[in-house]
């Protein structure tokens, strides 16, 4: 046991020089962060720009849109495991450690946006009272928990069986792999119950929100896996085979698709009905009574994510990595902007009451907002720094030699 | 000087003890009537509902001394108990508002309301009557701010906390931190609620206010009649709400707004009493509330006395 521990202490401390550069740069990152959460905690949320018009901004933004990125598991779960399609073996691990990193993250954005996280206990059944299942929060903090804790098991049992040399598609860890298929759904769906079940606010309380969620998730992770996974074989010596990520970008393909889809039904819906309740739309669309912050935003979003979609469908253009590169980040930009100043905003724009508070992160939020990301990139590479040393038998006895 | 010292004092340590937590330290191995002593009893405190009813006494005991202390009143904080057979309801005759927000001072001043930031219970909204300028509430203006009051050809509907028969900020709070008590006042246990804002998404009338800062109450401005429930002062990071002023309302005192109202616009009472004024206006007057269509059932009216005031 010690002699395992040491190893892995060997592996993450052993590294390149650019290795350790990245790492460094995060550490960097996070320190920032930690050190402005200080004076947030200190000083309470007014340090922020959210007010009680705006009452989630940046940081709920952020989790959304995390928690689609958790969904790059399942985009490689699916076709590995239920459609046998072997060249993603190689990378479906990558998958869950992503997904790992990526709910960590969002955990991290919901303390920070707690008035009082050190009051956190009071969450905690018997000890303090957990609203289950009334209040959508519970049901959230129960999927994401348990998607996490089920990733962190599916990926230590893999690398624990990889390690000492023997096959880990076992009868035993099978009901976990298919549990983790509708968990990658409910944590979707359960974050868009968090919006579209409240009536206040009639730009969220529509049905499609959950669908749009996870078709927006499927394209976002993915695309943020794409270009990991070329980093990762440029950068170490596990093999990743180009049929994998061409398969991978087709899925993409075909959620942008439907993404697109979903966004089309909810425009016209909007417009075509025309009620009242379309002035949240207009705020973020073309702007109301002057305010028009958002509108160059969610016209970026639009645009890049039609580019990427165009390149996506066709085959030729997203068989050349460089094009692919282009779309996949076309495609985080698209997702990340849909998700902060698409959907969390315009929520709370007009507020309830009609004011219109242009809401956008001040410097603190997004200095946070960075330290947490490197908090979880730094998470993401040091899971992935021993599952590929395990992978390509550099630490333990290596996969077995047939699959 | 000693008081600011002393609030300094309270802060580091405070801050102590949470580093001191984060350390793993075992905080119940302080106890006692000390400074470190009275915050870790308060970080460990259980729900309202929770707590027995000899915890409540001292809780409360020690709450005002402590206040006492900070703000050099006698204070008093009570946790009176609804009276048996009153539900509270509220009407406000929109054809004598003048707008003149004397209600939100009242509020502010009657129930602790930090002055910096500044938090307000009560947001009253300004309509224009003439360029078809009023269909909804996205043509209010809340800051008005003209040298005179009511301006020719504007209208003004204050909005507090409609104190919902199902009021969805309840529903979706994952601690249950706020709650309906049996007397249809919605309130919040300052000391139970996390701050996770999910309420203050949830409510349609936008009468949920954060502490974003450390509230600030002026010494001489504070109030020392207080309800565990209502007007103590509230804590940063910490959610706050109009409890139709608990503290007066249950031992049978009109809201501090009823009281301010200049014009009388503003009426309050047992909904369950046949013969009471806000019963008579139930049954005598159109009434109408706000958002009806998200069947909130607020107990919170809105008529005109005198015909409409609104050109139809």
């Amino acid at each position: 046991m010690i002699d395992v521990a040491k190893a892995l202490v060997r592996t993450l401390t052993t590294g390149g020089k650019e290795y350790k550069i990245w790492l460094g740069f995060l550490s960097l990152l996070a320190l920032i962060g930690i050190t402005l959460v200080y004076r947030q905690v200190d000083q309470g949320l007014i340090v922020t720009n959210m007010r009680d018009q705006v009452s989630w901004g940046w940081y709920i933004a952020n989790f959304t849109f995390l928690v689609g990125v958790a969904a790059a598991a399942v985009v490689l779960v699916i076709p590995y495991y239920i459609y046998k399609y072997k060249p993603i073996g190689d990378i479906v691990l990558l998958g869950e450690i992503m997904a790992v990193a990526a709910v960590s993250m969002c955990l991290m954005f919901i303390l920070l946006d707690m008035g009082s996280p050190e009051r956190f206990w009071h969450m905690i059944p018997v000890i303090g009272i957990f609203n289950w299942p009334q209040s959508i929060l519970t049901w959230d903090v129960i999927v994401l928990n348990g998607y996490l804790f089920l990733n962190l098991f599916l990926v230590t049992y893999a690398l624990s069986k990889i390690y000492a040399g023997k096959s880990y598609k076992t009868g035993f860890i099978w009901p976990f792999i298919l549990l983790s298929i509708p968990a990658a759904i409910s944590i979707h769906t359960v974050t868009a119950f968090l919006y579209l079940g409240v009536p206040a606010r009639p730009f969220w309380n529509t049905a499609i929100l959950a669908p749009r969620f996870i078709a927006s998730a499927f394209c976002s992770g993915p695309a943020f896996m794409l270009i990991i996974f070329q980093i990762i074989r440029k950068t170490t010596k596990l093999k990743i085979k180009d049929e994998a990520l061409h398969k991978v970008a087709e899925i993409v393909a075909w959620t942008m698709a439907v993404n697109l889809f979903f966004l089309g039904s909810e425009v016209f819906k909007e417009m075509y009905s025309h009620t009242a309740h379309i002035a949240p739309f207009n705020y973020l669309w073309s702007g109301l009574d002057g305010h028009d912050q958002l509108v160059p935003w969610i016209w970026t979003a639009l645009i890049v994510n039609s580019i990427a979609f165009l390149i996506l469908l066709i085959p030729a253009l997203r068989r050349n990595f460089k094009i692919l590169n282009i779309a996949c980040v076309f495609i985080f930009i698209g997702v990340y902007i849909e998700k902060g100043m698409g959907l969390i905003f315009p929520g709370f724009i007009p507020d309830t009451l009609g004011e219109i508070y242009d809401y956008m992160p001040n410097s603190l939020e997004l200095w946070i907002s960075l330290g947490v990301w490197a908090i979880g990139l730094m998470i993401f590479t040091l899971g992935a720094k021993i599952a590929i040393a395990i992978n390509t038998g550099e630490l333990g006895k290596g996969p077995p030699a047939v699959h | 000087m000693s008081d600011n010292a002393h609030k300094n004092k309270s802060q580091i340590t405070r801050r102590k003890f949470l580093a001191g937590l984060a350390a793993g330290t075992t905080a119940l191995a302080l106890s006692g009537r000390n400074a470190d002593g009275y915050i870790i009893e308060e970080y460990f405190r259980q729900h309202f509902k929770r707590l027995s009813k000899d915890d409540l006494k001292k809780i409360l005991a020690d709450l005002e001394e402590e206040l006492s202390f900070e703000y050099g009143k006698k204070a008093t904080v009570k946790a009176t108990p609804p009276m048996d057979n009153v539900v509270f309801g509220y009407a406000l005759d929109l054809s004598r508002c003048i707008g003149c927000r004397r209600c939100v001072y009242g509020c502010v001043n009657e129930n602790n309301l930090s002055r910096n930031p500044e938090i307000q219970w009560i947001k009253v909204l300004e309509f224009h009557k003439d360029n078809k300028k009023w269909q909804s509430l996205e043509h209010s203006n809340r800051y008005y701010n003209p040298e005179k009051v009511p301006q020719k050809g504007r209208f003004y509907i204050p909005v507090q906390c409609q104190q919902c028969k199902n009021p969805p900020c309840v529903k979706v709070c994952p601690v249950k931190a706020t709650w309906k008590e049996p007397d249809g006042i919605v309130v919040v246990d300052y000391n139970w609620c996390i701050g996770c804002r999910f309420c203050m998404a949830a409510c349609p009338y936008g009468a949920r206010n954060f502490n974003w800062g450390k509230p600030s109450i002026p010494k001489e401005a504070f109030n020392p009649e207080m309800h565990y429930l209502g007007n103590r002062p509230q804590y940063k990071g910490v959610v706050g709400k109009c409890t139709f002023c608990i503290q007066r309302s249950r031992v049978g005192r009109y809201t501090a707004c009823v009281e301010a109202c200049p014009v009388g616009a503003r009426k309050f009472g047992n909904l369950l009493n046949p013969k009471s004024e806000i019963r008579y206006i139930l049954e005598h007057l159109k009434v109408f509330r706000l958002k009806e269509e998200l069947d909130t059932n607020p107990k919170f009216f809105y008529f005109f006395s005198m015909g409409s005031s609104v050109k139809s």
